[in-house]
């Protein structure tokens, strides 16, 4: 008769312990409601010593240490990519971010280029990137 | 840079606040418009693409004013052929850096580079990447000329505009630009040219030429 054997690998038994894995600080949330391209501007709505209640308030609108280090970096205007390069944050989870900043009035967020962030730049906006690198 | 992280729970979540006070004092000489919070100038981007190791990052910063950032999206390789990610956490996500470089062409007008991987895995970045760019410039090193084929489909099936830019390396034997349009199968009217990524005029004549490319493109 065969015996269960001592030891049996056990299904994720070598699994680590779960870190805190960035894009857990989303909620799992992935939609946007503003359009955030990489080089979309956003700026800080509020200068910093008028942010006092950004420190406490209910579990949803509790700001996590990431949510407070993009308000201070948007004291300059900032683009997406530049925010998530020097926060060295993944582009997806810092887009999450400023869009829950926006929704609470905390950033502003700008207009790219092209009309309504979709489609391509008009030849108006090609002219003009064409004579400004004639002038480098 | 082509490196692929693949350890993104490295990220730190609370040393931010210190870091950023040494960021913003450690910026280099700020533009009037980046101080300005009430009105932003209009922002336009190119993409630079190609295979791993074509000179996407030195082009970058052959061009950019700024000290070339790296910008990273994660991966989640949630699409791999097994259901079961959490034995394998090294496996679950991948960084992808991106090159970041920028050109104040005016006082309201701000052109950002991109350089990104060009491997085939990677265009769920491209997807998005691509979204407002005047174009790309895809690089090409004639030793491994394959290396920017997924580019030129890429761009070619979302209908991006696009210039092929010819890195000659030192060493490498140099071919005309007619025979790497043969050979890429690149139509007369998409500009084929030699490039030296390390040149800042180089660099700058093969964005000039994807700007007038792209605006013989777009209708009036």
């Amino acid at each position: 008769m065969s015996r269960t054997p001592n030891k049996l690998p056990v299904r994720g038994g070598e699994r680590k312990p779960a870190r805190v894995r960035p894009y857990s600080l989303t909620g799992g949330r992935t939609r946007f409601g503003h359009v955030l391209l990489v080089e979309t501007f956003v700026a800080a709505l509020e200068a910093p010593e008028e942010r006092k209640e950004l420190t406490n308030g209910s579990l949803n609108t509790r700001v996590m240490p990431e949510m407070r280090a993009i308000v201070e970096l948007c004291r300059r205007m900032r683009t997406v990519a530049e925010i998530a390069a020097l926060l060295k944050m993944p582009l997806g989870v810092v887009r999450v971010l400023l869009s829950d900043l926006a929704d609470q009035g905390k950033i502003r967020v700008y207009g790219t280029g092209t009309a309504h962030g979709t489609g391509r730049p008009d030849r108006a906006l090609l002219e003009k990137v064409l004579s400004g690198l004639r002038r480098l | 840079m082509d490196s692929v992280v693949s350890d993104a729970a490295a990220y730190g979540v609370s040393p931010l606040l210190n870091d950023e006070k040494q960021l913003l004092d450690d910026e280099e000489q700020l533009r009037p418009w980046q101080q300005d919070r009430t009105r932003a100038p209009v922002a336009t981007k190119i993409v630079v693409a190609g295979g791993f190791g074509v000179g996407k990052t030195t082009m970058v910063g052959a061009v950019s004013e700024i000290q070339p950032l790296q910008t990273e999206a994660l991966m989640t390789e949630a699409s791999e052929e097994t259901d079961d990610l959490t034995g394998t956490p090294d496996k679950m996500t991948t960084t992808v850096a991106m090159d970041y470089g920028r050109l104040t062409l005016d006082d309201d007008l701000v052109l950002y580079l991109f350089g990104t991987p060009g491997q085939q895995r990677f265009w769920f970045m491209w997807d998005d990447l691509v979204r407002g760019a005047i174009g790309a410039v895809v690089l090409a090193d004639t030793r491994r000329l394959k290396d920017c084929f997924p580019a030129l489909d890429y761009f070619e099936s979302c209908g991006l505009p696009y210039v092929v830019a010819v890195n000659h390396f030192v060493g490498s034997e140099r071919f005309e630009p007619d025979d790497v349009r043969e050979a890429l199968t690149i139509p007369a009217h998409v500009p084929v040219m030699i490039m030296d990524a390390r040149r800042r005029i180089s660099a700058i004549e093969t964005l000039l030429a994807l700007v007038a490319h792209a605006l013989d493109v777009t209708p009036e």
